[in-house]
């Protein structure tokens, strides 16, 4: 199996760094073992996209990366899994902690049910005491960073669930950063949304990673292709091969990976 | 096209035999309810709500049974309504898939459908014959046993549609399952949570069999919990089933009320089910 050096790189002069750094992970569903001795870096402020068809174990892989795998019984990671410094897959993790750095953007809009200001103040109030006027600052900034304050901000104290859904999924991702995460994750964030929705979520990646690292699952190939720096192919629960996006769309060195972005299969 | 007719025909005699099924029970409820407008509204008069119960040939109204009814019914739900909610909360969202949890389902799903004059008989061993006399306290305690299995099943199953997703979604932001659940599942439940408490409301406000062996009746004003409680359902049967007419009529003054009761619950129970969260 040919992996991708997990050591630090040098690309246009600038030296990346790892944030996070996937170590020999196994992970198993009871029995089953969905994910086989994975490891890959996630390099800090890029975009790394994990592809791969169906059962392939990325969404899997994801949530490891916040544990929320952890919410359920029979559900096990073993091997690494290193956010600065730290292994987060240690038993002593702290994981209320951990989900506030690694925040995570779903599939299908959850906003809570509650008005769109309280949607973002919400995850804020957990860690902080703020005036109100710092809180609506905060609110405001997480608003505009997710490219939703022009259309909410005179409803505020609507419901959430009042907004269209690509609205609902930017202000998901306003609720993510409002907490101020180091890293993001995007399970399939666009995949329940139109094309103007998509690209607008696509649009609000690339400018997010000039502040966060962020991993995106995406059954889209000109998705990942698009917002992505890295990329890494999985196929059966195995990685088969990671390395910059323009090189495994151009020059995929594994006859699978081929045939996956060619359209032979998945 | 012979099929086809042949199809058609059959429809027309379902379709038939469906709706005179409907109608039958439609038109047996219609006139349990008309004979009830009509013969409570001419038996109500202000004085239903002002007076005791009478002895017969006196006149007089329902003041005690109305208040001890209230009081019962308030006391069985404090009672019964957050015991409901945290064996509600424990199935849906700890243990859900614990053996504990499939037991206990079991469980109240039988006492759900016990015969409440189950209920009474049990009651009365447990708090009547200890205490030697009926009381109050025991109507309200067998009132509970009923709201607790009714409210357990909505608590569960309206916790049970709350997607997983927003779950996750909360514990991504780092939230604590306590937290997840009293601040998101509950509140995305609450219109469905509330719902089954108000039907358990109506449930107990009728009920008279568990009444009969704890609460007993009360021909006189009494707010006293360690004494003999009147309640409406009670004096509805011993006065429905008397020979005088004055008692009667307030027999048909007492259903009307804990009808209209039921219904307004049932109504405030749909607005809240239907209720989306405010816009």
């Amino acid at each position: 199996m040919m992996l991708a050096t997990t050591q630090p790189m040098v690309i246009e002069g600038s030296r990346l760094s790892e944030k996070i750094a996937v170590r020999g992970l196994q992970f198993y569903y009871a029995d089953t073992q969905a994910l086989k001795d994975i490891s890959l870096p996630l390099y800090e402020r890029k975009v790394t996209a994990f592809i791969g068809p169906s059962g392939c174990g990325k969404s899997t892989l994801l949530r490891v990366l916040n544990r929320m795998y952890d919410l359920y019984p029979g559900q096990r990671a073993e091997g690494e899994v290193v956010l600065d410094g730290e292994n987060i897959l240690s038993p002593r993790q702290d994981l209320n902690r951990l989900r506030a750095r690694v925040g995570m953007v779903f599939q299908k809009p959850t906003p809570f049910p509650m008005s769109i200001y309280d949607n973002v103040a919400f995850g804020i109030g957990l860690y902080e005491r703020l005036a109100k006027s710092d809180l609506d600052g905060r609110v405001e900034d997480a608003l505009r960073r997710a490219a939703l304050w022009d259309e909410v901000k005179d409803k505020l104290r609507q419901s959430g669930l009042s907004l269209s859904g690509g609205q609902q999924q930017r202000l998901c991702i306003a609720r993510t950063i409002a907490v101020r995460p180091v890293v993001i994750l995007l399970d399939e964030p666009a995949s329940a949304l139109d094309p103007i929705s998509t690209a607008r979520i696509e649009e609000l990646i690339d400018e997010l990673k000039a502040d966060y690292t962020i991993a995106i699952v995406t059954h889209n190939m000109q998705q990942a292709a698009r917002t992505s720096d890295y990329t890494a192919f999985m196929y059966l629960g195995e990685l088969v091969e990671f390395g910059e996006t323009a090189r495994i769309f151009t020059n995929p060195r594994q006859p699978r990976t081929q045939d996956y972005i060619t359209g032979r299969f998945g | 096209m012979v099929l086809y007719a042949a199809r058609r025909r059959r429809n027309a005699v379902a379709m038939g035999l469906s709706v005179a099924a409907a109608a039958l029970g439609l038109g047996w409820l219609g006139l349990i309810l008309g004979a009830l407008l009509w013969e409570g509204v001419g038996a109500l008069s202000p004085q239903v709500f002002t007076a005791m119960t009478p002895p017969p040939g006196a006149t007089g109204g329902l003041l005690n049974a109305i208040v001890g009814s209230l009081m019962m019914t308030t006391l069985a739900v404090l009672a019964g309504m957050p015991l409901g909610i945290l064996a509600g909360t424990y199935m849906a969202e700890y243990g859900r898939h614990a053996k504990l949890t499939v037991v206990v389902r079991f469980i109240n799903d039988i006492l759900l459908s016990a015969p409440s004059i189950v209920i009474g008989l049990f009651v009365y061993e447990i708090v009547v014959a200890p205490m030697g006399h009926f009381s109050g306290w025991a109507g309200a305690v067998a009132l509970a046993l009923i709201v607790v299995p009714v409210v357990v099943r909505t608590t569960e199953d309206m916790l049970l549609l709350v997607p997983n997703q927003l779950r996750e979604a909360a514990a991504a932001l780092g939230l604590p399952r306590s937290l997840v659940i009293r601040r998101i599942a509950y509140r995305a439940a609450r219109a469905g949570i509330v719902t089954g408490v108000l039907l358990a409301v109506a449930r107990i406000a009728g009920e008279t069999a568990p009444l009969l062996f704890t609460a007993l009746n009360n021909q006189f004003w009494s707010v006293d919990l360690n004494a003999p409680l009147a309640s409406l359902p009670a004096v509805i049967f011993q006065f429905a089933l008397s020979p005088y007419k004055d008692w009667q009529r307030l027999a048909w003054a007492g259903a009307l009320l804990i009808t209209l009761a039921v219904l307004g619950l049932s109504i405030t129970a749909r607005a809240f089910a239907s209720a989306k969260v405010p816009k």
